[in-house]
């Protein structure tokens, strides 16, 4: 779950991390008016899911409050990469002397959690990591122990900031990294992380990924489980509870496992068609979620032919067959469906289907085969 | 021969009474498996089809010699689970559980490192191991696999390690043990450990390796082929187009940061002098041939 910029510094400052102050707006007027509140400088800051915002026209100064209305009229709406702007945060400007970096993830290589610091903050980690790797000072830490003061001085230390920032850096990475075990976090970023020209140390951008598997234990996520971003369909699939992925194309995909639903996606694409869609229905097959599965993709216009790739494990080929058959009579199915059903009892299943089978319902006994036939119908 | 499990294994079911464990408890028992004992707080004395139920991990162990776990319990409870089994003394635990927060899953990772170095985990997220004809532990289907070997599987996908046991046994290839080791950020067995156990297993003469986006533990496997598998294997890598950003069904399928591609992941195998096969038939395929030159 990624959390925006405010929702991120929301959570930061729970944890004690000095933020500014600062209000949500949905509106120019409710900009101006959170201004107003604040009292100028402001920033203008676009809330997207997505980076390079401020490249992008998404990051503003404002001096007056006129400067707010103006930014505000044209941040609102923008489109950044794909991601419309729907809500500005208006935050008190701060002055800054040295911008940092700061962040914590997983290291799935080493099963321990890695801290990054930089002097060279307000630009892309990545780029950093490239051109002068020795600008970061990394700690790997283990998730049993946790984070000891006295390693956490090593490290900044290490990182070479100034003497000034050197206090107010060890408290907030020590709550940076509260923040994100405590949280369950994927990812918690700071980017800048600013020293001020007065000495103070300060959170001034927020980046955080929320672990979804977590929810259960933190029962206030389900606000920020209301704003990701997802279009039409991906909200539908959620909504049902199915693992979905929005892709482009126009073959849809149904497909039990997340590894073969994968793979559809893959030989689609690989016998030169465009998948529509990651869709993973999980072990079984049976006609409730096949039909909500088919409802998603039916209700997608770019669809053109849908692609069912089954294979029965411990669920047999004729309780797949008849879930799809019972599926097919409960959606009104505009697409061409191309079905490919292997494993347990697969004849079985085959010839349940066979009776049914018409030019809006193909079967084909590989998954190349049901690929290619079904990217031929959506062409 | 076989890793990790053979007929001999006794294993203790954590959740045996809930739906979940009852019934794949069952299906496991049935294929050959010796399932000795499940385990639950308040229902010590019961028993499930005449399992009996201890109410802990080291209780089952004292009364029935059992060396290893499976877990059917929710998410929330499964670092505990874990944390239990270790304690109580078995040797080999399978977390079948889906759902697990990561951050839980580095905690009992590290944990049993230190604490209990000689147990090893499988999963969690994972659809179990199957040493076939002998003992399977977990949610495969059991009849879709050829005993025998000479083939030994590893895989980090559920459907996809069902898709290669099924083509294996269609082309008459048997298999000595196949281990889903899930689809997880913090697998508890890696593919290395896999491949370490069916280069010294005797009877495993090849091994298939299916992988997919996400992390860099095939690139890592390669290296190890590199250095220290001498048998042939042959690979198939899922998720080849996924956009980036994206969590693919699986908790740690998703390129990041430019990190985790499939044809990056492909590209370290071929160069370790693994056969990669586009697509898991074309894998399937490529163990044939292989397994026509043993």
């Amino acid at each position: 779950m990624d959390l925006f910029e405010y929702q991120g510094k929301q959570f930061f400052a729970e944890y004690g991390m000095p933020t500014s102050p600062g209000k949500i707006a949905f509106t120019v007027d409710e900009a101006v008016q959170a201004a107003e509140e604040l009292g100028t400088p402001v920033m203008v800051k676009a809330q997207v899911h997505t980076g390079g915002r401020g490249k992008a026209g998404g990051v503003k100064f404002a001096a007056t409050i006129e400067d707010v209305t103006e930014h505000a009229s044209n941040i609102l709406g923008l489109d950044i990469k794909g991601h419309i702007v729907g809500r500005v945060w208006i935050e008190k400007a701060s002055d800054i002397a040295e911008e940092y970096y700061a962040s914590f993830t997983l290291d799935r290589s080493e099963k321990k959690h890695l801290g990054m610091l930089s002097k060279e903050g307000g630009v892309e980690i990545e780029t950093v990591a490239e051109e002068n790797p020795d600008a970061i000072a990394k700690i790997w830490v283990d998730p049993v122990d946790g984070l000891s003061e006295n390693q956490c001085k090593a490290w900044v230390e290490a990182a070479n900031l100034p003497a000034e920032a050197f206090d107010g850096t060890v408290d907030i990475l020590l709550k940076l990294y509260e923040a994100y075990t405590d949280g369950d976090a994927d990812l918690v970023e700071i980017n800048p992380l600013i020293l001020t020209p007065e000495g103070k140390v300060h959170v001034l951008d927020a980046k955080v990924t929320l672990d979804g598997n977590s929810v259960f234990r933190h029962e206030n996520y389900e606000q920020y489980d209301e704003t990701q971003t997802r279009d039409e369909r991906e909200t539908a699939a959620h909504s049902k509870g199915l693992q979905y992925v929005g892709l482009d194309g126009s073959v849809g995909v149904i497909a039990n496992g997340a590894g073969l639903a994968m793979s559809t996606v893959d030989v689609i694409n690989q016998v030169g068609g465009k998948p529509a869609n990651f869709l993973d229905i999980g072990g079984g097959a049976n006609a409730d979620v096949m039909a909500g599965a088919l409802e998603v993709i039916n209700n997608d216009p770019n669809v053109k032919a849908i692609f069912i790739n089954i294979f029965g494990g411990i669920t047999r080929g004729e309780e797949v067959a008849n879930g799809i058959l019972e599926a097919m009579k409960r959606v009104d199915i505009e697409s061409p469906i191309v079905i490919r059903l292997d494993g347990t009892n697969a004849d079985e299943g085959r010839a349940i289907l066979k009776p049914n089978l018409s030019d809006k319902l193909l079967m084909e006994t590989t998954m190349l085969d049901a690929a290619t036939t079904a990217v031929q119908l959506a062409q | 021969m076989s890793i990790f499990v053979d007929e001999t294994t006794k294993v203790i079911y954590q959740g045996l009474t809930g739906s979940q464990g009852s019934y794949y408890g069952r299906l496991n028992r049935e294929y050959g498996t010796q399932v000795v004992a499940g385990t639950h707080p308040k229902k010590a004395g019961t028993d499930i089809d005449g399992v009996p139920i201890y109410a802990n991990v080291a209780e089952a162990v004292e009364a029935t010699g059992a060396t290893a776990s499976c877990i059917f319990i929710p998410a929330a409870g499964v670092r505990g689970a874990v944390m239990e089994a270790a304690a109580g003394g078995v040797k080999f635990i399978v977390a079948v559980t889906e759902g697990v927060p990561a951050h839980d899953e580095a905690i009992f990772y590290n944990q049993l490192k230190r604490d209990y170095p000689d147990v090893q985990l499988l999963g969690p997220n994972c659809p179990g191991i199957i040493s076939p004809g002998k003992c399977n532990i977990g949610i495969t289907a059991g009849h879709i696999a050829k005993p025998g070997g000479p083939v030994g599987i590893v895989s980090r996908s559920g459907t996809l390690t069902y898709q290669a046991l099924y083509e294996l046994k269609q082309k008459d290839i048997g298999v000595t043990t196949c281990v889903g080791i899930g689809g997880d950020p913090v697998p508890g067995t890696s593919f290395i450990d896999c491949l370490e156990a069916f280069e010294a297993d005797q009877e495993t003469k090849a091994i298939m390796m299916i992988g997919e986006i996400g992390g860099s533990a095939e690139e890592e496997a390669a290296e190890y082929i590199k250095d220290h598998v001498t048998k042939p294997v042959s690979s198939y890598i899922a998720g080849v187009t996924a956009p980036p950003g994206k969590k693919m069904g699986h908790a740690g399928a998703i390129v990041s940061g430019g990190k985790g591609t499939a044809s990056a992941k492909m590209e370290a195998l071929e160069a370790a002098g693994v056969r990669v096969g586009n697509n898991p038939t074309e894998a399937g395929e490529l163990m044939a041939e292989i397994v026509a030159t043993l």
